[in-house]
């Protein structure tokens, strides 16, 4: 029996594979895997689906799960059918996420220097000057090359019309690249015909453009060393610091192994001291540096900072970018591109009321069960409401949060995602992905072609976060629209 | 000191210098890898020689295991968890227990969690082969190992070590990280070699009435199997096993890799380069530990050995080789313990 199901219901769903409105039922971008599909036998499929998650734990694409004595790994779970995208839809997605990171990082400059966008009130003051990740010690601090953002995963998803919207941007540690590149390394292992007929676009370039990006930082330098700055093995994202730094052959460091001298940052080796030029760095800003952030930290570099200030290494992400990915000054961010660009955003916002604003808190306190409902700063899918899938005790929990600290949450219309074929117990089904692809700030803005499509395995589930039952899918990227 | 110059400037171009942390975890990857395999070969040996003679009273066996666990150095540990020493308990003990450091299975554990931790400093193909033996470990337990025979599992482990020496061999770039492993191979090496000999001393002494006997000659079998040196034994002397040349070949031979002598050679090889020792009088303690303790395996006579005690020479020369563990860590790889950190590392958000 082939795996496709002819019983497969799209729903009232925008799903990616699947148009009644098309010829054969398939959008024309999918048709050759719908070809393909059609001759796989289950048993074929069930045997490549074993092989690849055999090879993603011998080679320990795992991330970590804690609480147990022997620090288990789980693989993210992978579904074996791909996410494409044709080069007309790709060419505004990337056209609108270079225009959006361009903004962000105009409105950073300007938030820790003239403040033009205050004054202009274009934002209110009190958002910034009262956000939590906002740095006051690094007011008038000029960044080197006048990068902020060098590393952003913004969060894409498509509503019923399958419109590309943007739900968060990630501007201080955004992961998942790691996954992006093994994903595709997967899939070239389980189907290694169906890529060179396809004409999909390599995303294995990552790797040498954020060491170019890196490299961006230490001008002058004849032979700059760069690191990659990881919060240490215990981390759930450790297998992807080592991984980005085995693609970009650069030292994995932790805290303990760098230290600081005259404002220069050094790695200490067996053979002595070895000066460090810029770190890519894993690190929250509050862990950086004890002596001017969290005391307490252990994973930091004492003197870090002052050695940042004093322009003698370059960090990427800078410190204070966390403050444009807030989810209250995420709702600015249509205003921002026009008011530093002059441009209409290419990509939208989904529609968010801020409870900050009074209207818009009456609507999202009289509205809360129709409405999702997101602190400021939480990730991972975390602090979150969906009001049409919560409880009435839920809802008004939440009710009681967002009016006890209104500049804390946002609320935002429910989008139903897309949905993509996935396999769930032995046949198709549909499932709701987003798309997180990343893009980099060197000598200028590039989006790696692909991305990392998250998929929400569980039934009717919008959460696609991997801590929260997500798995993920190959991204394609195709050099034509079909 | 000029603001833009490093005050202690490395040694060696930046290609080739390591992080003490990645010297630190090389050395005891290969270590750990290095263990599990002696201890897969220890018990296999021992497990075949109680097989070959059932006939030995059950009082005899509980000696003989006993012997084992006492050689190993873990007798007490041993003891506050198990009631009695037995084929069973003894091999959960070395191969399963997590509560023992030093069994296969923690030692596999730390090799791969040392491997984790410089992921990005070894081959792929050193990662897989150590994240593999772990994965196969996970799967197996003391009363499965007795179902499928012992053979394949320690099989195993031994192919497994094998594997991951010789990948090392063929993917690891000759550089100051690679002085690390051999050192820290032969360093354990020549530690179980000791071991290994000391098992039959202490088997020795209950039953010294049967010196030459059909029993006395299989334990020396056993203990040249241990170090899979039973064949290299017989070509080099084309003689029976007698129990001294059987020591001598163990502590002596100047060609075989587990021998004593030569895992002490490369030792001392491997530690002068990575101390930077060059001159003929030694500068650090270490070496000077190294050198004295070559200069004795080199000279010494197995009649010298067994006049002063072979127990009591397997004993000094394991000091010697913990001294000089400790003093290279103390000046290549010293690390203030932060074992807090872990809450900290896993507390970082990724979003």
């Amino acid at each position: 029996m082939s795996i496709l199901n002819p019983h497969y219901d799209s729903g009232a769903f925008f799903d990616e594979m699947v148009a009644t409105s098309e010829p054969g039922g398939v959008r024309p971008h999918y048709h050759r895997l719908a070809e393909r599909l059609g001759r796989l036998e289950v048993d074929e499929f069930d045997r490549r689906r074993a092989a690849v998650d055999a090879a993603f734990l011998r080679r320990g694409v795992t991330f970590t799960v804690y609480n147990d004595a022997q620090g288990t790994e789980r693989i993210f779970p992978f579904d074996l059918i791909p996410r494409i995208i044709p080069d007309k839809e790709w060419r505004r997605i990337e056209a609108g996420l270079i225009q959006r990171l361009h903004a962000l990082n105009l409105f950073l400059d300007d938030v820790y220097h003239g403040q033009k966008c205050l004054k202009d009130k274009i934002v209110p003051p009190a958002l910034i000057l009262g956000a939590k990740h906002f740095r006051r010690e690094f007011m008038n601090f000029s960044v080197p090359r006048g990068i902020y953002v060098h590393i952003c995963g913004s969060d894409l998803i498509r509503d019923a019309q399958g419109n590309y919207l943007v739900l968060e941007d990630n501007l201080r540690c955004p992961s998942g690249a790691s996954y992006m590149i093994e994903n595709r390394a997967a899939m070239r292992r389980a189907f290694p015909n169906l890529f060179q007929s396809y004409g999909v676009r390599p995303v294995e370039g990552y790797g040498d453009d954020l060491l170019k990006a890196l490299l961006h930082l230490a001008p002058g330098k004849d032979k700059p060393s760069v690191v990659l700055l990881t919060p240490g093995v215990y981390n759930s994202a450790y297998f992807e610091h080592c991984f980005l730094a085995r693609q970009m052959g650069i030292p994995i460091v932790e805290g303990r192994d760098l230290v600081v001298r005259d404002a220069h940052v050094y790695m200490r080796t067996t053979a002595g001291l070895v000066p460090v030029d810029v770190i890519y760095r894993r690190i929250d800003d509050d862990f950086l540096d004890p002596t001017i952030f969290r005391p307490d930290s252990m994973l930091g570099v004492p003197g870090l900072v002052n050695a940042y200030r004093a322009g003698n290494v370059a960090l990427a992400n800078s410190i204070g970018t966390g403050i444009a990915d807030d989810k209250v000054i995420y709702a600015y961010v249509p205003k921002l591109i026009k008011y530093y660009l002059g441009e209409e955003p290419l990509l939208p916002n989904v529609n968010t009321y801020l409870a900050s604003e009074p209207l818009d808190r009456k609507f999202i306190l009289e509205n809360i069960e129709k409405l999702v409902v997101k602190s400021a700063n939480e990730a991972g899918g975390y602090g979150m409401l969906i009001g049409p899938h919560s409880s009435k005790e839920e809802c008004a929990k939440f009710r009681e949060m967002v009016a006890a600290n209104p500049r804390n949450f946002i609320g935002q219309d429910p989008i139903q995602l897309s949905r993509s074929p996935t396999w769930c117990d032995g046949h198709l089904e549909g499932r709701h992905i987003d798309l997180r692809p990343y893009i980099l700030y060197g000598e200028k803005i590039t989006v790696t072609p692909g991305g990392l499509t998250r998929v929400a395995l569980r039934k009717g589930s919008l959460v696609v976060n991997s801590s929260q039952g997500g798995g993920s899918k190959d991204t394609w990227v195709l050099h034509g629209d079909a | 000191m000029a603001a833009n110059k490093s005050p202690l400037p490395a040694s060696r171009p930046q290609a080739t210098t390591m992080l003490s942390r990645v010297a630190h975890s090389l050395y005891w990857m290969s270590r750990y890898i290095e263990r599990a395999e002696n201890t897969a070969r220890l018990l296999e040996v021992n497990l075949q020689f109680i097989a070959d003679f059932q006939a030995t009273a059950d009082a005899g066996q509980n000696q003989h295991w006993e012997s084992l666990i006492l050689s190993t150095g873990d007798e007490e540990l041993f003891e506050q968890h198990y009631e009695t020493a037995d084929s069973r308990t003894v091999t959960e003990f070395l191969a399963f227990d997590l509560k023992n450091p030093s069994s296969i299975l923690s030692c596999v554990y730390a090799a791969r969690e040392n491997a984790r931790m410089i992921r990005d400093q070894i081959s792929v193909e050193m990662w897989e082969a150590v994240n593999e033996l772990h994965l196969f470990l996970k799967t197996r337990s003391t009363s499965a190992v007795w179902k499928d025979g012992p053979n394949e599992f320690f099989g195993s482990i031994k192919q497994a070590s094998h594997l991951f020496q010789g990948l090392t061999a063929s993917t690891f770039s000759r550089s100051e990280g690679w002085e690390f492993i051999e050192f820290g191979k032969f360093l354990e090496r020549a530690d179980k070699t000791t071991r290994i000999l000391d098992v039959k001393y202490h088997i020795l002494l209950p039953s010294a009435t049967d010196v030459g006997g059909a029993i006395d000659t299989a334990q020396w079998q056993a203990v040249l199997r241990s170090a899979s040196a039973l064949e290299a034994y017989r070509r080099y002397y084309v003689r029976e096993i007698l129990a001294w040349k059987a020591a001598e070949f163990l502590i002596f031979s100047d060609s075989f890799p587990r021998s004593l002598h030569f895992c002490v050679a490369q030792v001392d090889d491997y530690l002068r380069r990575i101390l930077g020792e060059t001159g003929a009088r030694p500068r650090t303690e270490a070496a000077r530990v190294s050198r004295r303790l070559l200069a004795d395996l080199q000279s010494l006579s197995i009649t010298d050995v067994l006049e002063q005690g072979l127990h009591e020479f397997l004993e000094e020369t394991q000091a010697a080789l913990d001294t000089i563990s400790n003093e290279v860590a103390e000046t290549t790889m010293f690390y203030p313990a932060e074992s807090a950190i872990e809450e900290q590392q896993q507390q970082q958000q990724q979003s």
